[in-house]
Order: C-alpha cells, then structure tokens, then sequence
C-alpha cells in the first residue's frame, strides 16, 4: 500500500512516498513553494522516481503552513503532529524533538509511546530560523551549506548580542571590518540561533533523548551548538527535513489501515 | 447576466431574548450617558474594576474607555486610533487600550464607537499600574479631576483586615470628593438598594456561567466575552440582574433540550485564558468552532460575580479582582474552572496589549496544566491593536493543541 505525504513548509515543498508504511519509495525537497508550481513539482518528482502513477496512492496527507491552499489530500494535519510522528518512526525512543524550518522553530515533547503531549513555537520573530542564517551566509558570501565547516574551524565564537536578524546583520557586518575572521562570525551565528531555541526547548522541559529535524538540523554548526547550550547530546537523521512529509506519510498509513 | 448574489438574511432578534436584552443595556450605557451630558451633566469616565456602586449610588452616569476601545477595535478601527497616539508620541509598547482611549480623547469621534468627553475620571488600580498614568494624562490633558484608589496587588492569598481599612478609607475619600464635585448626595438607602441588585445580577451571572458544567455546555463560551460587558457596566442596575436571569433560564432550557448556542459538534472543551483578541474575534472564535472546540470557560465567569453583605464585603471583593491577586489564588481559581467545567485544553492569549497579566500566565498556566492534566498552547495577540497576531500563526496552534486532545481522548 502506498501512502503520500506532502510538506508544504514556508520556503521548500517536500513529498515523501512511503509503501506499507515502512520503505519510502522516494522522496523530493523543492525549493520553490505556495504561490509557485513548487508542490506539484514535488509530488511529480516522487511519481517519477517511482514509476507510478497518482492514482496508486491510497492516501494522501499534508502538513506545513501551506496545507490550507493544498485541495488534493484527504487529510490535513499540523506540522507538529507530522514531525512528531516522523521523528519517532526515525529515532523510536525519542523524547524532545527540535525542528527548526525556514522561518520556524518549534520544540515537541514526546511521550513513552512517541506520542506529542507538549510543544513550543518561535512567535513573532524569524530569528533563531533558517531565514536567520540565509541572510548570514549572504553578508558573508557563503552558501548555506559551507555554513558548518566554517564553524568547526573557529577559534573565538564572535558574540551577537542582537536578537533581531536585521540589527543582527549590521552587527556582523561591523565585525567584519573590524577583522573578526569568518568562521569565528560563522560560530558565534550558529550560537545565536543555538541561544534562541535553547530557550524554547527549556521551555517544553529537555527530556533525553533529544533529535533535530527541519532543514537547518543538517548545519552541524547549529547542531554542536545547541548541544553545548543545552549540556546534551543531539542526534540527527540525513532525512531531518523530510521529517513532516514522512510523518504526513505515516499518518497517511494508519489512516488507510 | 449574473445573478446578484443572495445575501443571508439574519433573522430578527427576539426582543425577549437575554441576548437582545444584553446588547440593549451596553448600548444604553454609552446613550444615557451621552443624554446626560447634552442635559449638562457631569458625567465620567471609569476603569473596569473601579467600584461600580460608588458612581450607580451617586447617581452618576459613567462610560469605560476600556469597554469603548475593546468596541472600536472588534470593529476594525484599532490601528486607526493606535497609530494616532502613537504619533502624538504614546510608546507602541503601552496597552493598546490605552492608545485607542487617548487617541479618542484627543479626536473626539469614532464611527466604531462614540461616547461623551469626561468631566473627572475614576481610577482604580486593582486591574494594573498602566491605568494611572493613562488616566494621569487624561485628567492633566482635559484640565478635569480624577479620583485615585489605590488598591495594591496583594501576595497573600486572602485579603488583610488591614486592606480593608486601607481600601475602605478610600472609598469614603472619592465619594465625598464626588459629592464635592458633582453637587450628587450619597445615599446609605440607595446604595443598599444597588448592593441588592449588583448581587442580584452576579448571582445569576455565576449561575448562567456555570451551566458549562454540562456536557455538552448549552452555550459558546465566546458569548460570555460580550455579555461580561454588561456586568463590567451596568450590574447595579435592575434590568441587567433582570437580563442575566433570563440568560440562566435560557442556558437551563438548552439545557433540558439538548441545544446550544454553540453550532456544530462539542467535540473538545477548553478554557481560554487571557482577554479575548477583539480586532481578530472572528478568526480566533472560527479557528476553534470549525474544529469543534468550544471555549466553555473563562475566568471573566468568576471575576464578575461580585457578592458581599456589607460595605467591607464590597472592599475585599474590589481587592480580590484577578489582576490583584496573587499566582496560587489565581491558578486556584482557575484550576476549580477547569474541573468544574470538564476542560481537556487550556488556550492562553498571550496579549502584548497586558505586560501584567501576561506575566503571570506562563507560570499559572503551567501549573494549571499540571494539576489538571491538560495541554496548555499560547499564542501571541493582542486585545486591540491588530498588528500583534498572526492567524496562520493561531491556526498551526490550535491544530496542535486539537491534535493533542484527540489523541488524548484515544484517537490518533
């Protein structure tokens, strides 16, 4: 049986098509989303990968901000159950889970049975997001995915008092003229983000064993940093952000059961 | 050619509905007073929490700037107002009530809501601090008198003898300073007369705001946030105790048939908490309808129910107000509302518009959650100026915190 999710999250499109709801077939991350032919381009990119047609699904659910202005699925769930259900199929004993998206953060408590009883977002404020770090890496020049590596080689994790990203980036820019090398501005970016959500997940309360998902979970930078915040280990999957999709996907398989 | 569209029509409302009844009194509230001052009276302006049976003994006419601005910003002029104080230089950060009311003070007409310019102002500070200053700066601006009771937040969980004395001196002060200014007489038999009656009206208000024991509850808890107006103004009055008997009577005989004002499917029952998001009421009232959430509870159920004996009685009840009490009354409070009323979510609006109140909310709602064991999700609003919430923002809340309660209740 196959089952569809369909993520539509606030700067990519993803789809994840999952038989018996164990394999997943294939999946697509499109980076173009509502507003664009960005989520048809994600679904045709899994039909196409598997060779089968739309007709085969047996259900279809979606996830995301964008979920409203998808008319196509039989069911509609929040990204917070979604990522909740995908990171326990992933990970089966996790119990906190940290998805930071393009302009969103939240954090999920889990329960024994991996069933969310608990959940905090970032309000008001993109800061602390992927939105975050893509205007960094544009002052600096980089693409999102040197982000990391140029972290890991810090030596004195430049300081960023400001909370807002756009006095945040006047503030980078002033620490580039007066020398800070790069990766140490990189570091002390990645702590940044790392202080924002640390504060949301001491919110939810931090119970072992903690998991990141969403787009920025594959910026180790991030990720070292919020371990270092926190006292904790964090672990990751390579299909953090295909997280929703693949928990829309699973709902999707119970639904049909 | 196209066929016009056919636009619903609302039936007419039952004159003899509590809820007619309900909107007649608020309406007249704003009318008398502007009668009044046409006639050459002095009339005021008053805070919410001010003792009500000061100026009703009096004789007194009074409007609420918090009433007026709640109004005008539940029918879209709240940035309007906002930004006209802001201009004159009120920071963006002060309650937005208090933007709107000194923006009106100075504009003096607002199509959403119109009431008279004041003569004095009546202070009280048991709702928070930000009242003195707004109500400072109308009384400096118009040249008029305020009076000031001073009633301190209070960190023990029952009210002192002391306060008592301290808050009952007060209230004798701004009655004789009343009197001196408005030529009015206090009257020891007119006040026992609107004791009888302000007790008569919250009796039945604790009475019809306790029908949300029943499952499911005969009303929307959305419609308590309007006819509190009622009992805020005008609950020493006969023909609101009269109003709100007939609004028990009307959630006993739903009741009894099995209806509600609340359409659709009771599937979840929550308590909201926080003032309600007035320029965004309808996408935070059908974010929760169209998802079978009915708000059957609030603390305005219990904060205007005052019932006292004696003029003592009516000083403890003016020092027991919500925003005066301390966090283990508050959650208490809350926690026998949740019980009592069957709540399996708590919704707590986190209002920009409200530092003191929205302070407090995380830890009481916290505890809350624990001791009942609910889910409990904020969202960020505000309770006038529109510019602080988010619908997508609410809606991706909401859903999570359905989504919890289902699968709390066994389902996914």
């Amino acid at each position: 049986m196959f089952t569809l999710g369909v993520d539509i999250g606030s700067t990519t499109a993803k789809a994840v098509l999952l038989k018996d709801g164990e394999e997943i077939v294939s999946s697509s991350i499109v980076v173009a989303t509502v507003g664009t032919d960005g989520v048809s381009q994600a679904i045709e990119n899994v039909l196409r990968e598997s060779r089968m047609k739309r007709a085969e699904i047996r259900v279809t659910v979606v996830t995301g901000y964008g979920r409203k202005t998808y008319p196509n699925a039989d069911f509609q769930v929040s990204e917070l159950t979604c990522h909740a259900i995908g990171a326990h199929h992933e990970f089966d004993n996790v119990r906190t889970v940290i998805d930071i998206g393009g302009q969103d953060a939240k954090v999920l408590s889990l329960n024994e049975e991996g069933r969310m009883v608990n959940f905090a977002m970032n309000d008001k404020c993109a800061a602390g997001t992927g939105r975050f770090l893509d205007v960094m890496a544009n002052i600096l020049n980089l693409d999102i995915s040197q982000l990391a590596g140029e972290a890991a080689k810090a030596t004195a994790p430049a300081n960023i008092s400001s909370t807002c990203t756009v006095f945040a980036e006047s503030e980078v820019i002033s620490q580039l003229a007066s020398g800070i090398k790069i990766p140490d501005v990189v570091a002390g970016i990645c702590q940044s983000v790392a202080s924002r959500v640390a504060a949301l997940v001491k919110r939810v309360g931090v119970r072992e064993p903690i998991c990141m998902t969403g787009g920025v979970a594959r910026n180790d930078g991030v990720r070292r940093a919020l371990e270092k915040e926190l006292g904790v280990g964090i672990t990751t999957s390579e299909r953090a952000q295909l997280m929703g999709a693949l928990g829309a996907a699973l709902y999707a398989y119970d639904k049909a059961k | 050619m196209m066929a016009e569209e056919v636009r619903k029509k609302r039936p007419a409302p039952d004159p003899n509905s509590a809820k007619y009844k309900l909107g007649q009194i608020a309406a007249k509230a704003y009318s008398d007073c502007i009668e009044a001052k046409k006639r050459g009276e002095m009339v005021g302006w008053c805070a919410s929490n001010f003792p009500v049976e000061i100026p009703e003994t009096l004789g007194l006419h009074v409007c609420y700037p918090e009433n007026q601005a709640a109004a005008i910003a539940a029918r879209g002029g709240g940035e309007r107002l906002c930004s006209e104080s802001e201009g004159e230089g009120y920071s963006n950060d002060i309650c937005a009530y208090a933007r709107i009311s000194l923006a009106y003070m100075k504009l003096k007409k607002a199509p959403e809501q119109d009431m008279p310019q004041p003569d004095f102002v009546l202070c009280c500070n048991n709702i928070c601090n930000c009242m003195i200053k707004w109500y400072e700066n109308i009384s400096k601006e118009l040249n008029i008198p305020m009076i000031m009771i001073d009633i301190p937040f209070n960190p023990d969980y029952e009210v002192s003898p002391a306060q008592i004395e301290y808050v009952r001196a007060q209230f004798w002060d701004a009655i004789h300073q009343l009197e001196k200014i408005t030529g009015k007489k206090w009257s020891d038999e007119r006040f026992r007369e609107v004791k009888e009656i302000s007790g008569r009206s919250s009796r039945a208000w604790l009475a019809a705001t306790a029908c949300a024991k029943y499952t499911p509850s005969p009303f929307n808890g959305f419609d308590l946030l309007n006819h509190m107006a009622v009992m805020v103004t005008a609950r020493g009055k006969k023909e609101a105790a009269e109003a709100m008997e007939t609004l028990l009577k009307e959630y006993e005989e739903n009741h009894q048939k099995g209806t509600s004002t609340f359409h659709g499917e009771e599937k979840y029952r929550i308590m909201f908490e926080g003032i309600a998001c007035w320029p965004w009421l309808r996408a935070t009232s059908t974010g929760l309808k169209n998802r079978g959430i009915n708000m059957v509870t609030t603390i305005y159920a219990d904060a205007f129910g005052f019932i006292y004996d004696d003029f003592d009685g009516m000083c403890r009840a003016y020092s027991r107000v919500p925003n005066a009490i301390n966090l283990e009354l508050a959650r208490d409070k809350r926690i026998k509302l949740c019980r009592d009323n069957h709540v399996e979510g708590l919704l707590v609006h986190t209002n920009r518009s409200c530092k003191l109140w929205s302070g407090f909310m995380a830890e009481m709602s916290r505890q809350i959650g624990e001791a009942c064991n609910i889910p409990v999700v904020s969202f960020d609003g505000d309770q006038a100026d529109p510019r602080n919430f988010s619908e997508a923002q609410y809606d991706t809340r909401v859903q999570g915190l359905m989504e919890i309660m289902e699968a709390n209740k066994g389902g996914h």
